[in-house]
């Protein structure tokens, strides 16, 4: 092991390295250089000056908020001997699995593909090139044949991995007893305890303000909402990511929700910005990809079809499409235990150059890959920005929930913290749903996997990942669901069956779980915390 | 105490069909075809409630509402002013025809290369309307004095309005939408008016342009017109919940901006209300739920398209059939025939008293408050609605409560 120190000097000397290399170091550059004109800079006390300078001028406050981002992103730190992929995920059964799983995805891609005989890439003929580019605003409107198309895997498909999970260092023999995990995820992973999380999650504990309860109706706004309000206001005009995030914990009211996640993701609208978005958008005009046709597919089945976001369907094109297009997000490779899916040119096979990733993204969309974006679409509406939180959200948090790791934000954590909180705090629940042959993980997965965008009301969801973007953990959703189950108790002792349960669980009028129930949720939270 | 409703509206309070020659009922939910016939021949005892006023038509058909605006405009600006009038430019340019064809012609001139809408005056759910450009697409509506009586007493032409088109709707995603707003008014002097929470935003199913006219799918965001438009999707469903549009507003223009479109929604409101309140014959009997149709420009302006005195109350989905059923809850609720209302609430379930013969406000007004500046109006549209505690606390038994 390394000691702090030296773990310290590697992890500044990575930050500095990839800063090197971005348009804010030119730009900071330049500033520097012009700011040299200025009658308070002088020789003496150049670097001082010069300092000071970008300071007042709030360009040292933007290189914190990009240093505070690389923080987000960097991969665990490690030894030094110690090969790549254990930076990606440090436990070999996982890797395995997680290998096999992209195996049996990109085969149920390739099959497809030979089936439908569709390419996997194709250039697109000028007129047809041109037809886009009119119809970029209203893709909606096409209404192209996909009946052929079947998503690669659904949520379900994965929950069927994540159980059959073992780590064969494991001596799972012994009889099943009160104290073996009652649950599917059958993985000895370490998740923090209810007194740890209660310190970690002391923003939410019942004696601080939160949005989203103490805001409601009855409360006088000058208890809490005002002055939560003024201080946010104040976190945008200093412009400081730290700030926003902590801020966050506690909720963001609706009017300065989107700068202050921009601000938290360090998601800027730059010239540069916008130029990369309109590169891609390029790449989409000129090559039709097989992945597309995914895409329009699973629009038009979720969230085309959801009572929220319906309006949105335009955004989602534009941003998803542009999105399997973007090498860099092949960068958080280094830290997602997922491998994006080679494929060789013709005849090369095994040949490394002559590798491409496929899509060029290295991400292979499921079944309600549309519902991440969804709910952004009510914060930003021009495309680039949209893209921009979109893309930042996926490689912090997102990418998390479809890959087998053992990451605490991790999917498999998530179900195992979720299954060991039921049965830690409703036992008696566990245990008939259990015997009725309802796994509360069958019921709970697809909320989680989808961060339970869809099954939320949109202003319950902004409350929630503002509480993800917040504590930078998934652990929060994990707690929302067995909150869920807390509340509906009574009604789920009385079921029979796993239909019986799924319907018992809250999906009221539009399938949606309702305030109250995500209001209980929260104070369950903290409840569950205590 | 029975209860008849003639309508087929499913309530909570079931309803049967009235027999006919039936005169003994207590409360009318009648539809304005049988109010037309019977109203001037029924006689009400003291207690009975109807759910239209005898000449609603005033507000509701369009050619009336603007003929009715334009002329509390005129007494507004004579009576206190340019800026006081100019807060009743809510409506586009309207005009009535044949009979005001020439003015109409004058202002289409004035501005070449507009837009406008024609709007029969007595339908709804969209029937007979259509856009135009060039005056010949309205020849039918010429009052010309060359045609001889003959041929104008054959080919008796329909009335219309003629409205300047709103050509920059503010737009979510491409689509147009308008919002549909309930207003309940149970009495016009002194002018009581209620404003419900709830309420919705209707989208057309398909993207918004100018280039194509005739296709009224863009154009007209109804829900009748946008069932039968090709790529309709009973699924999809095309309204947000008035909470919902709210909500997306203030997250895109803030939260102050946002109060104050509102603030001037609220204006429209009361205004309109204001403007036919001499001419609508008050009864103690009447009631009338209205719907407001409001179309909002991408400048944030709000503009009144119409008031309808008889709002669908057929459902659209699950939560709007939820929606509807309180609204209608409340509405009765206001009317009070049980007397539990002491008269002076702010608030009954969903709905807030918006006009109580002048403004209504959320803080109490009394000698202490009186020098202060702010006073916020007593609306939420579009915020939570938690009705079923506010009513719950309302109506708790109470001994000695008496009804003023």
């Amino acid at each position: 092991m390394m000691d702090e120190g030296t773990e310290l000097s590697l992890t500044i000397a990575q930050i500095v390295q990839r800063l090197k290399a971005t348009h804010l170091h030119s730009q900071i550059e330049r500033q520097a250089k012009e700011c040299l004109h200025r009658p308070e800079i002088q020789l003496e006390s150049l670097k001082e000056d010069v300092r000071n300078f970008l300071k007042a001028s709030g360009w040292e406050r933007k290189l914190q908020n990009a240093v505070y981002r690389e923080l987000h992103v960097q991969p665990l730190p490690s030894h030094p001997a110690a090969p790549p992929e254990h930076a990606k995920e440090p436990l070999a059964y996982m890797r395995k699995a997680q290998v096999n799983w992209e195996k049996r995805i990109l085969k149920s891609l390739n099959s497809m593909c030979t089936e439908l005989g569709v390419p996997l890439a194709r250039k697109r003929p000028a007129v047809e090139q041109k037809e886009l580019t009119n119809k970029w605003n209203e893709m909606g409107t096409d209404e192209p044949d996909l009946s052929r198309f079947r998503p690669v895997y659904a949520p379900k498909d994965f929950l069927e991995v994540l159980i059959s999970l073992r780590n064969p260092n494991h001596d799972s023999s012994e009889e099943a007893s009160a104290k073996s995990h009652w649950g599917l995820i059958q993985v000895p992973l370490h998740d923090r305890d209810i007194p740890q999380m209660r310190e970690a999650y002391s923003e939410l504990s019942l004696t601080t303000g939160q949005l989203g309860i103490d805001d409601h109706t009855h409360v006088p706004p000058d208890l809490f909402e005002s002055e939560h309000t003024r201080i946010g206001k104040k976190v945008v005009n200093e412009q400081d990511s730290a700030a926003a995030q902590q801020y966050s914990r506690q909720g963001c009211p609706t009017g300065l929700r989107a700068d202050l996640w921009a601000l938290i993701l360090n998601s800027t609208n730059e010239p540069e910005d916008v130029m990369h978005y309109e590169q891609l958008k390029a790449g989409v005009i000129h090559h039709d990809l097989l992945v597309d046709n995914l895409i329009y597919k699973d629009v038009k089945l979720t969230a085309s079809n959801d009572d929220y976001y319906f309006v949105f369907e335009d955004f989602l094109y534009q941003v998803l499409l542009c999105f399997s297009r973007d090498t860099a997000v092949l960068e958080h490779f280094s830290y997602n235990s997922a491998t994006p899916p080679k494929s060789y040119i013709q005849g090369k096979v095994g040949v490394e150059e002559f590798a491409v990733v496929y899509p060029p993204n290295g991400v292979i969309p499921f079944h309600g890959f549309s519902m991440y974006v969804a709910p952004l679409c009510f914060l930003y509406n021009e495309p680039s920005k949209l893209y921009s939180v979109f893309r930042e959200m996926y490689v912090r948090y997102f990418f998390r929930l479809h890959s087998v790791s053992s990451s605490t934000s991790g999917i498999v954590s998530l179900c195992l913290q979720f299954e060991r909180l039921l049965q830690t705090h409703l036992p008696q629940l566990f245990y008939h749903l259990r015997e009725i042959g309802a796994q509360p993980l069958r019921i709970a997965f697809k909320w989680m996997v989808r961060a339970f965008s869809g099954y939320l009301s949109t202003d319950q969801l902004l409350l929630l990942w503002d509480r993800i973007l917040g504590y930078d953990s998934l652990e929060i959703v994990a707690v929302l669901a067995a909150a869920v189950f807390a509340f509906r108790a009574e009604n789920l002792m009385e079921v029979t069956s796993l239909t019986s349960a799924e319907v018992s669980v809250p999906r009221p009028q539009a399938g949606r779980l309702s305030p109250t129930h995500t209001h209980t949720g929260f104070h369950s939270g903290p409840w569950l915390l205590k | 105490m029975s209860r008849n409703k003639t309508a087929g509206y499913k309530g909570p309070y079931g309803y049967q069909k009235r027999r006919e020659g039936d005169g003994e009922w207590d409360f009318n939910w009648c539809d304005v075809g049988w109010l037309r016939e019977n109203f001037d021949h029924s006689y009400m005892e003291e207690h009975v409630r109807i759910c239209h006023f005898r000449n609603h038509y005033e507000l509701t058909r369009k050619n009336l509402m603007v003929k009715n605006l334009k002329r509390y405009r005129k007494t507004l600006e004579r009576e206190a002013g340019r800026i006081e009038a100019s807060k009743c430019d809510f409506f586009p340019r309207t005009f009535e025809l044949p009979s005001e064809y020439h003015l109409f012609v004058e202002e289409f001139k004035r501005s070449p290369g507009s837009t406008w809408i024609m709007k029969p005056v007595a339908r709804s759910q969209g029937k007979g309307i259509f856009l135009f450009q060039k005056l010949k697409d309205i020849m039918d509506w010429k009052k010309d004095g060359s045609r001889s009586e003959e041929q104008r007493d054959e080919t008796q032409v329909e009335s219309y309005v003629a409205q300047r088109y709103i050509e920059n709707p503010y737009l979510i995603s491409g689509r147009k939408f308008d919002l549909r707003v309930y207003v309940l008014v149970t009495s016009y002097i002194p002018l009581k008016a209620w404003l419900y929470r709830d309420g919705f935003a209707r989208f057309s199913s398909t993207r918004f342009s100018l280039t194509s006219i005739d296709d009224q799918y863009v154009h007209l965001t109804n829900v009748a017109v946008q069932k039968t438009a090709p790529d309709y999707d009973p699924e999809k469903g095309c309204k947000w919940q008035m909470q919902q549009l709210r909500r997306y507003l203030t997250a895109r223009h803030g939260t102050e901006t946002i109060e104050a479109l509102f603030k001037d929604v609220d204006n429209i409101f009361v205004r309109s209300l204001q403007s036919v309140q001499k001419v609508i014959i008050n009864d103690k009997h009447c009631f009338e739920l209205y719907g407001y149709d409001i179309l909002l420009d991408q400048d944030l302006k709000p503009w009144l398209i119409e008031v309808n005195a008889s709002p669908s109350l057929t459902a659209s989905s699950q939560e709007d059939y939820e929606m509807k059923c309180c609204l209608l809850e409340d509405t009765l609720h206001i009317v009070d025939m049980e007397g539990r209302l002491t008269g002076r609430e702010k608030r009954v379930g969903g709905y807030d008293l918006m006009w109580n013969d002048g403004p209504v406000y959320r803080e109490d007004v009394n000698l202490e408050t009186l020098g202060s500046a702010c006073f916020t109006a007593n609306t939420h549209l579009g915020c939570v609605n938690d009705r079923k505690k506010q009513l719950r606390q309302l109506l708790k038994p109470f001994p000695g409560k008496k009804r003023i």
